[in-house]
């Protein structure tokens, strides 16, 4: 067991784990975050997307003792909900209105992809679009309903 | 099955010397692992067999990349994404910039490193092929002091390269002086992203009066390792590019190839398309 120290969603924890633990499990086990989903295993889904550093990751293959000092954003911390304040983010809402998300499986993966994309392209082309959710499989949607959320989510100006 | 993580340790040294210090003094062998994208993923298959692993994720004295007049050097920890946002690589070296596109994903691309995409030494690996025709240069280091070698000398046979059980890849430096030549590169695969190739080529060539005065040809998945295909580099030395010329080269490159039948792909196929794809550069030139 080792002691990792991040923050993860604006909050300091501090998890004790087998050093090569993958971020994913310590997610889901360990913090009950289980937004971040387990498709393939191997890095191809994206279905485990997080954000580390503000950059997009696929948290099953992070060690957990890579995270060391790292600040995580999980789908739970993109719009934190509270009693007072249920809204969702942007880009949650534009895939909820667009019937961006089907089964759901992929529908955190595919948020935070969006979430990067937009932070370095605010306007995106449609070829943007497309590098940006490359590594993010869906079996459900023909990927169409989610370009068109992409899309409202930038003309709403959700990267802000 | 997946592996038993309790099973495996890593740690993470804070520097480089303590990293190289603990390879050079550790009774035990351990296992460098940078961004994890392909550790990370044998460790989940249940495949990964070393039990003892050194992080240099993030390590910032090999996370650089540095422009000299002369020269780039790449650090061997800058991620696909370090190496897709510099805009000299972009600019200059545009076919290495074309292979850190299409290596993985985003996000694989925030993670992976071109040392890890090296030392990896996978024969289908994205930029090799690259790296071969800019004839880039390694530095290793060790407790013992740096070493430096031309990148197509690094490889020994399948997976095996000359780096020492104390030694890490260092960095790799690329000299500026490619603007006067034409350049190609191809990976064929079922897609861009993610994909692992079925075959790639990257070339280069520098004309003279209609004559090539110079060409490197990269490959990937046609050998047991990335290696550039000197013989079909000499069938078109001095050359000019005619219908027989393109048919001599095509035929030296299934000869030269040594490509095998996989999950993938067919040797058959594989040697097919890099003939095309050889044949598809030599028109441009």
């Amino acid at each position: 067991m080792t002691t990792t120290r991040f923050t993860i969603n604006g909050h300091k924890k501090s998890i004790d784990a087998p050093p090569m633990k993958r971020l994913l499990d310590v997610l889901r086990e360990d913090l009950h975050l289980t937004g971040a989903k387990e498709g393939c295993g191997e890095g191809e889904c994206g279905a485990c997307a997080v954000l580390i550093d503000g950059d997009l990751v696929n948290s099953c293959l992070v060690p957990v003792l890579q995270t060391e000092g790292a600040h995580i954003t999980t789908i739970e911390g993109l719009a934190p909900l509270t009693e007072k304040d249920e809204k969702l983010h942007p880009i949650q809402q534009c895939f909820l209105e667009e019937g961006g998300a089907q089964c759901g499986i992929c529908t955190p993966g595919m948020i935070l992809a969006t979430h990067h994309l937009l932070e370095k392209h605010p306007q995106p082309t449609l070829l943007q679009i497309q590098e940006g959710l490359n590594g993010n499989l869906c079996r459900c949607t023909g990927y169409m309903r989610i370009f068109n959320a992409i899309h409202q989510s930038a003309l709403a100006g959700a990267a802000k | 099955m997946r592996s038993n993580v309790t099973q495996y340790d890593l740690i993470a040294p804070n520097s480089l010397d303590a990293v190289l210090q603990i390879l050079a003094d550790s009774p035990d062998r351990y296992t460098p692992i940078a961004g994890g994208t392909e550790l990370m993923v044998a460790l989940g298959a249940g495949r990964l067999q070393s039990r003892k692993l050194i992080s240099l994720w993030n390590l910032e004295e090999l996370r650089f990349i540095e422009i000299t007049p002369d020269a780039i050097v790449i650090g061997a920890g800058a991620t696909f994404t370090d190496i897709r946002k510099n805009p000299v690589i972009a600019k200059e070296f545009s076919i290495l910039a074309d292979a850190a596109s299409w290596t993985g994903s985003i996000a694989n691309q925030n993670r992976g490193t071109l040392g890890g995409n090296i030392v990896n030494a996978s024969p289908a690996a994205d930029s090799p092929p690259a790296l071969l025709v800019y004839d880039a240069e390694l530095t290793l280091i060790s407790t013992r002091g740096p070493r430096t070698l031309p990148y197509r000398n690094f490889h020994l046979a399948y997976k095996q390269t000359v780096l020492e059980p104390d030694e890490l890849l260092h960095s790799i430096t690329i000299l500026r002086n490619y603007g006067g030549y034409k350049t190609y590169i191809r990976k064929v695969g079922p897609r861009n992203a993610q994909a692992i190739s079925k075959v790639a080529i990257a070339a280069l060539a520098h004309m003279n009066n209609g004559r090539v005065k110079e060409i490197r040809i990269g490959a990937a998945s046609l050998r047991e390792y990335p290696a550039r295909l000197t013989a079909t580099e000499q069938s078109l030395t001095a050359k000019t590019i005619t219908p027989k010329v393109i048919a001599a080269a095509r035929a030296a490159i299934l000869t030269e190839a040594r490509p095998i039948d996989d999950i993938r792909s067919t040797a058959r196929y594989r040697a097919t398309v890099a003939a095309n794809l050889l044949e598809e550069f030599l028109r441009t030139l």
